[in-house]
């Protein structure tokens, strides 16, 4: 199922400003690894290169390679769907598709991909929404609107809908920064128990978050406002917060900036 | 502006292995290709039946362009891309399909109106003129449009920029909502009920013959919604903090709407009224029931009859020689210029105040 | 006006009894005089509805025919017979016409300007599609009339060959094509620019978020459209389109222009002839007699009730729309 990620000399673009530069790093199967560093320091635009959503946004362009296990997303002849559709994607804002029930979002990205019979549909359905521990809250109204439900019910529809499809890789936008902390609490719970069956890779801006939850931690920052975002270090989780090797990783850490 | 989803399509490799992320893909340049074949076969087929009008080879070719692009795409691609290509040139076509017609608009009133729009033809009025002589100009018309388009701005703006700021400043509960919805509503009208509805009271009612007044209060019911609408929008781009600052010293209210909030929505409201202005100096409906037309020079907007320019258009399209025809057209490229500049300069004004009230 | 009459706001604070007695008296008379135009609006419409009414009565109460079901336009005669039963048939079947062709066009290009076509030609065209609003309807009328009805013959001829066994395609009289279907397309070309916009404002308000969603879900370009922009806008469509039905509903001079008016009531939309409200008083109002006139009014109120109706229709779909949407933020 999982796969590992292998970056190596990647930049991103936004027109002619470059966000990010010459990044390479890998990323384990089954292990999270966790994104942190300061406003503006690009990890959020890495994130996107991972699954060729930055290229969505305007002026966006990427350069380097990013290979999943064997394959560069970006070779030629790959098609952007179909890296989207392997590699999925959790938001900062919990969106899930204002217009439909709960049940038809999960179903969403299974409709795109192919007939299911519908018993087939309501068991992948039912078993994502287990997955994503929402099952037990919403099994009574599977057809009321998602935009019905509490904010970090939302978020747990979402990554429902993410791994419904059963994706290799699944990138986590600051999945939290929009919840209260039992939300936060209750995926955080979640991510632990689908590294089990996925490579995860969170951006956040917590630092105590990314402690608790990641296996591995990757500091970003930049050299001045203005200049592109660099990977400083990335290292076992336990490392980083306890002896990271880069003197500015600490003073992150410790909250001397930031 | 544009939310564009800008994916590039894969390019076609052969060398590469098949993958689980690669498909095969139509190369770049099949869209153009393919439109380019369709365009030849359509002209083919065109040429081949005989069929005369190129509007018909044209459809021809835009249904063939669909045909061959999801044939090609489902074969080559897979379903889900054939879809996805097929809506782009759906989309594309129907952009094709809108602009055609338009620009042929523009390109007969231009090229058909050049043809007797002389300096003679803005100068001189149809006195002594007949429908089949050449010759013969719009300054009658003209001057009326002008007449009537100012009379209609002066009842309908200071009623709508009031209308405007009692909704934005002072409306609240039934009655405002009452005023937005039928001012809604109003924009709806048919230029020939406002028409009508003059007729009705004016001229049977109280007994006034036609004149310029008569069509000027026709339009100006048909320009108070739109000066409404666009003022509303405009004062409520003015800043609250604006006005509080300005209560907080003491200033009555009455004051700081005259003297804070419309001057800086002005350009705002400007722009808005041109733009109501353009709207109403080519309606024909009302000006034809009222106006009631003329070949003179009438320079009194309210005794007797007047012209207008889209009444021009109107009645010497009615009289169906080659010199009316003509001179039918050169009016409609007046008309046209002169809406047209309206417009232009209406958003230039917006453009340049758009930093200052943006803020 | 009082002594105190400060010339610049920040430098006077009305601390004078005059001051302040002007500033309550101004706000009144102000506040009096935008609340009383707001009011003059609305007793404009009443007053329209009113007195349209009332000539109609005038005219209802001599009309030898029945004024629903006669085929027939002799308001001036004596007795006076005449009927909307054409009228309405040829505004509803002409506007039908022109909201089938414009809609789906309508969302196409508004699609084009919001998601596909390229951003540096994006804003331009929009700009060109306003201007096209612009543009004054009897200049579409006499291009429809001497540029498009000429160019529409073939057309005609051809549908009337391999579409002639449907019916409505049957083209049984001969003549150019001066027919309902050709208003029907000229007025699909005129409420295009409107319904465009619309729908256009409504396509880029979606929510960056929720295309996002789809794309991330492996979405092609169209299934984003299909999932995330097309549930979204629907409502905004759909009252976009009905505000370009209201203008195809009252169009008066396009149409005048373009058909070649008859009495008659026919299935065969190919076929010269028909009759629309509007293109009916521009047509009859010149020869009318006092009475005439109170007939064509009557016929131009059941206009304006029809154009309220759409109208308000198409309002409260958005501000049903609203509410909708401030729920979901």
């Amino acid at each position: 199922m999982a796969k590992r990620i292998d970056v190596s000399g990647l930049s991103a673009f936004y027109g002619t400003h470059k966000a990010i530069d010459d990044i390479s790093m890998t990323v384990e199967p089954r292990s999270v690894t966790a994104f942190i560093g300061p406003s503006g320091c690009g990890k959020s635009t890495f994130l996107r290169t991972l699954n060729r959503m930055h290229e969505v946004t305007p002026g966006g362009r990427v350069e380097g390679k990013v290979m999943l296990d064997d394959e560069n997303l970006y070779g030629a002849g790959v098609d952007p769907v179909a890296v989207r559709r392997t590699v999925g994607m959790v938001f900062q804002r919990p969106n899930p598709f204002p217009t439909m029930s709960i049940f038809d979002n999960v179903a969403a990205g299974l409709r795109l991909n192919g007939n299911f019979k519908k018993s087939e549909l309501g068991d992948i359905v039912e078993r994502s929404l287990q997955g994503a521990n929402l099952w037990n809250e919403v099994k009574d109204r599977l057809n009321k609107p998602g935009s019905g439900l509490s904010g970090g019910q939302q978020q747990r529809l979402c990554i429902a809908r993410a791994i419904a499809v059963e994706p290799q890789v699944l990138l986590m936008d600051e999945p939290c920064s929009a919840l209260d902390p039992i939300s936060t609490l209750a995926i955080e719970d979640l991510i632990g128990e689908l590294k089990e069956r996925f490579t995860i890779v969170i951006v956040t801006h917590n630092m105590q978050q990314a402690a608790r939850v990641s296996d591995r931690t990757a500091f970003f920052n930049l050299a001045a406002v203005g200049q592109p975002g660099k990977l400083i270090e990335i290292d076992d989780t336990d490392r980083i917060f306890s002896n990271p090797s880069v003197q500015a990783t600490e003073d992150y850490i410790s909250g001397r900036f930031g | 502006m544009s939310h564009a989803l800008q994916d590039q399509r894969p390019q076609a490799s052969r060398s590469a292995a098949p993958t689980s992320l690669t498909r095969g893909g139509l190369p770049r340049w099949a869209p153009a290709g393919i439109a380019v074949l369709s365009i030849a076969l359509g002209s083919g087929i065109g040429l081949a039946f005989g069929l005369q009008s190129e509007i018909q080879w044209g459809l021809i070719a835009a249904l063939l362009f669909l045909a061959i692009t999801y044939t090609a795409s489902a074969v080559i691609e897979n379903r889900r891309q054939a879809k996805d290509r097929i809506a782009t040139s759906v989309v594309w076509v129907s952009f094709v399909l809108a602009v055609i017609p338009l620009l042929s608009l523009i390109w007969t009133t231009v090229s058909r109106g050049v043809e007797v729009l002389t300096g003679d033809f803005l100068t001189h009025s149809m006195n002594g003129v007949t429908s089949f002589d050449e010759g013969g100009g719009v300054y009658h018309a003209l001057l009326g449009t002008i007449e009537q388009i100012a009379l209609a701005t002066l009842i309908a703006a200071p009623i709508g920029l009031l209308t405007a700021v009692y909704l934005v400043e002072y409306g609240k509960g039934s009655l405002a909502k009452a005023v937005t919805f039928f001012v809604d509503v109003m924009t709806g009208i048919p230029s020939i009920v406002a028409g009508l509805f003059i007729l009705t009271t004016w001229n049977l009612m109280l007994g006034f013959g036609p004149s310029g007044f008569a069509g000027a209060m026709a339009l100006s019911i048909l320009m108070m919604p739109v000066v409404v609408r666009s003022t509303e929008e405009m004062l409520k781009l003015v800043p609250n903090e604006l006005r509080e600052a300005a209560l907080a010293l003491g200033v009555p209210k009455w004051r700081v709407i005259l003297k804070v909030v419309l001057p800086t929505a002005i350009g705002g409201i400007s722009t808005g009224l041109m733009l109501a202005v353009a709207r109403i100096a080519g309606e024909t409906a009302p000006i034809m029931l009222l106006v009631f037309g003329s070949q003179l020079i009438n320079g009194n907007p309210f005794e007797g009859a007047q012209s207008s320019l889209p009444l021009y258009i109107w009645e010497q399209y009615k009289v169906g020689s080659d010199a009316s025809y003509d001179r039918a057209w050169a009016a409609a490229l007046v008309l046209i210029a002169f809406v047209m500049i309206l417009n232009l300069v209406a958003r230039g004004i917006a453009r340049w105040k758009a930093p200052k009230t943006g803020r | 006006m009082a002594s105190t009459t400060p010339t610049q706001i920040d430098t006077a604070p009305p601390v004078a009894k005059s001051g302040r007695s002007t500033g309550r008296a101004g706000d009144k008379i102000f506040a009096g005089l935008s609340k009383g135009s707001g009011i003059l609006l609305l007793v404009i419409m009443a007053s329209i509805a009113a007195f349209l009414t009332y000539r109609a009565t005038i005219a209802l109460s001599e009309n030898e025919g029945n004024f629903l079901t006669t085929f027939d336009w002799n308001a001036s005669a004596n007795p006076p017979v005449f009927g909307i039963a054409v009228l309405l048939f040829g505004t509803v079947v002409s506007s039908v016409i022109a909201m089938a062709i414009a809609v789906p066009i309508a969302v196409g290009i508004a699609l084009f300007i919001s998601h596909y076509a390229p951003r540096r030609l994006a804003a331009p065209i929009a700009y060109v599609v306003d201007l096209l609003a612009a543009v004054p309807s009897i200049i579409y009328g006499i291009w429809g009339a001497l540029f498009l009805v000429p160019q529409l013959n073939g057309l005609n001829l051809w549908l009337d060959e391999y579409l002639g066994w449907t019916y409505v395609f049957d083209k049984t009289q001969v003549g150019v094509a001066r027919s309902l279907f050709t208003v029907g397309i000229l007025l699909a070309i005129m409420i295009l620019p409107i319904v465009t916009s619309v729908s256009r404002e409504v396509f880029l308000q979606v929510p960056r978020m929720n295309e996002e969603a789809a794309l991330a879900l492996g979405a092609t370009r169209w299934e984003v459209i299909r999932m995330s922009v097309l549930p979204f806008g629907r409502s905004g469509v759909i009252s976009a389109s009905m505000l370009g039905l209201g203008r195809a509903l009252g169009e008066t001079m396009a149409v005048a222009t373009v058909l070649s008016p008859s009495f008659l009531i026919s299935g065969h939309i190919l076929n010269p002839g028909g009759g629309t409200f509007a293109q009916n008083i521009a047509a009859k109002f010149d020869e009318a007699n006092e009475f005439g006139r109170d007939a064509l009014i009557a016929s131009g109120l059941v206009l304006f009730l029809l154009t309220l109706l759409v109208n308000g229709a198409a309002r409260l779909i958005i501000a049903r729309r609203k509410d909708f949407s401030g729920a979901n933020a």
